[in-house]
């Protein structure tokens, strides 16, 4: 296996192909969406979203922030070039909603909120506890590993050239201005 | 217990390798060697050990169980004194100002200056409590993963280095490239494939 310093700077444009696909994905086919979740509600884009022009010298970025943003400003953003590096998700499953922002750079997960469990009020409640929140946090982590699986197995096949792209650029051509 | 939280941040690790058997011994034994240490007396600037998720205060790996369910969970404490800038300056200074006083000449050499600079921080940090930091870690035996409840660049590296050498196996972190590769169930013909590529142009 590659040194890790040297792979985690030379792969991290996977990892904004990623998000780029996955907001091609939420608006344009669902039903990946579902073969990862079969109890999914929705996953869309919450209230943060930020954009690089990697491919420049001057590295440009752009930040969409808010619960009532648009993504007119993203989507010229993508037409110019730039790719997503950071994605704010509402994540709904069954009748439970998770909030969370994944970097594409290095996959973490930051600002990670789980659906509200029990307060934790003696010491006994912590073991039932800490057990539930693992349960929910593996929800959103299954979540973006299988995601993340269909993703690269695309993206060395033929078919990222060959179908995939040709969607994304049609798609980001064709998308107006608004959200 | 930050992993109770209501927003966490989480960073994800393969556990490469499994620990000798029989595993939990074998665990409960490098996190007892490596419980972190109270140093408040000590002149040393920063502290990194395990400690346990339910007493991070008084970590007791001996007598109590660090395992919920399946999951091993506990701790990394880092201790950090922060010992203001403007402070050492002024220590500095008025060390510098003692020691020329009993000199017969009129300046300190370089290697005064570091010696008087290394005795003052050696000094305040005695006297300066430090500010600790937890991180919950838990980890799925099972199936070689680690969460490690922070994105922080530094506690990220003491927990590889406290890793390996408390349970002589190493974390491999999950980021693009990683979990393409270690993660996503790719082929052999597939993980070269992955080696070789290149950014995607998405605009025309």
């Amino acid at each position: 296996m590659l040194d890790i310093a040297v792979s985690y700077n030379r792969y991290k444009f996977i990892g904004f192909e990623f998000l780029t696909w996955l907001w091609f994905v939420m608006e344009n086919h669902p039903e990946v969406l579902e073969e990862a979740d079969r109890d999914l509600v929705f996953l869309d884009i919450g209230n943060r979203l930020v954009l690089e022009k990697t491919r420049s010298k001057a590295n440009e970025s752009i930040t969409i922030k808010g619960d009532q943003a648009g993504f007119e400003e993203g989507v010229l953003a993508l037409k110019k070039g730039a790719v997503v590096t950071e994605l704010n998700l509402i994540y709904k499953s069954g009748s439970h909603e998770w909030r969370f922002t994944v970097k594409g750079e290095s996959l973490n997960l930051s600002g990670l909120k789980t659906p509200q469990t029990a307060p934790v009020e003696k010491a006994e409640d912590v073991e039932g506890a800490v057990l539930e929140k693992i349960f929910l946090y593996e929800k959103v982590f299954d979540l973006i590993g299988h995601l993340y699986s269909a993703f690269i197995r695309l993206r060395v096949s033929n078919r990222w050239a060959g179908e995939v792209l040709p969607r994304m650029k049609s798609w980001i051509n064709s998308r107006p201005v608004s959200h | 217990m930050t992993l109770l939280s209501s927003s966490v941040s989480v960073t994800r690790y393969r556990v490469d390798g499994t620990p000798e058997a029989p595993a939990l011994e074998a665990i409960r034994e490098g996190l007892i060697k490596n419980t972190f240490k109270d140093f408040d007396a000590d002149h040393s600037e920063d502290m990194t050990g395990w400690t346990s998720f339910e007493n991070p205060f008084l970590p007791d790996f001996q007598d109590s169980s660090f395992m919920i369910g399946t999951y091993l969970v506990f701790s990394l404490r880092l201790d950090k004194k922060s010992i203001p800038p403007k402070v050492i300056k002024k220590h500095i200074a008025v060390e510098m100002a003692r020691r020329l006083e009993i000199k017969p000449r009129s300046f300190l050499t370089g290697d005064e200056k570091q010696a008087i600079r290394d005795h003052v921080i050696q000094t305040l940090a005695r006297r300066i409590p430090a500010v600790p930091s937890i991180y919950d870690v838990i980890w799925n035996l099972e199936e070689s993963r680690l969460w490690f409840f922070t994105n922080l660049k530094a506690p990220n590296e003491a927990l590889v280095t406290l890793f390996i050498k408390s349970f002589d196996l190493s974390l491999i972190r999950l980021f693009p490239y990683t979990a393409a590769d270690l993660d996503s169930g790719l082929s052999g013909s597939e993980r070269d494939i992955l080696l070789k590529l290149s950014p995607t142009k998405f605009a025309e």
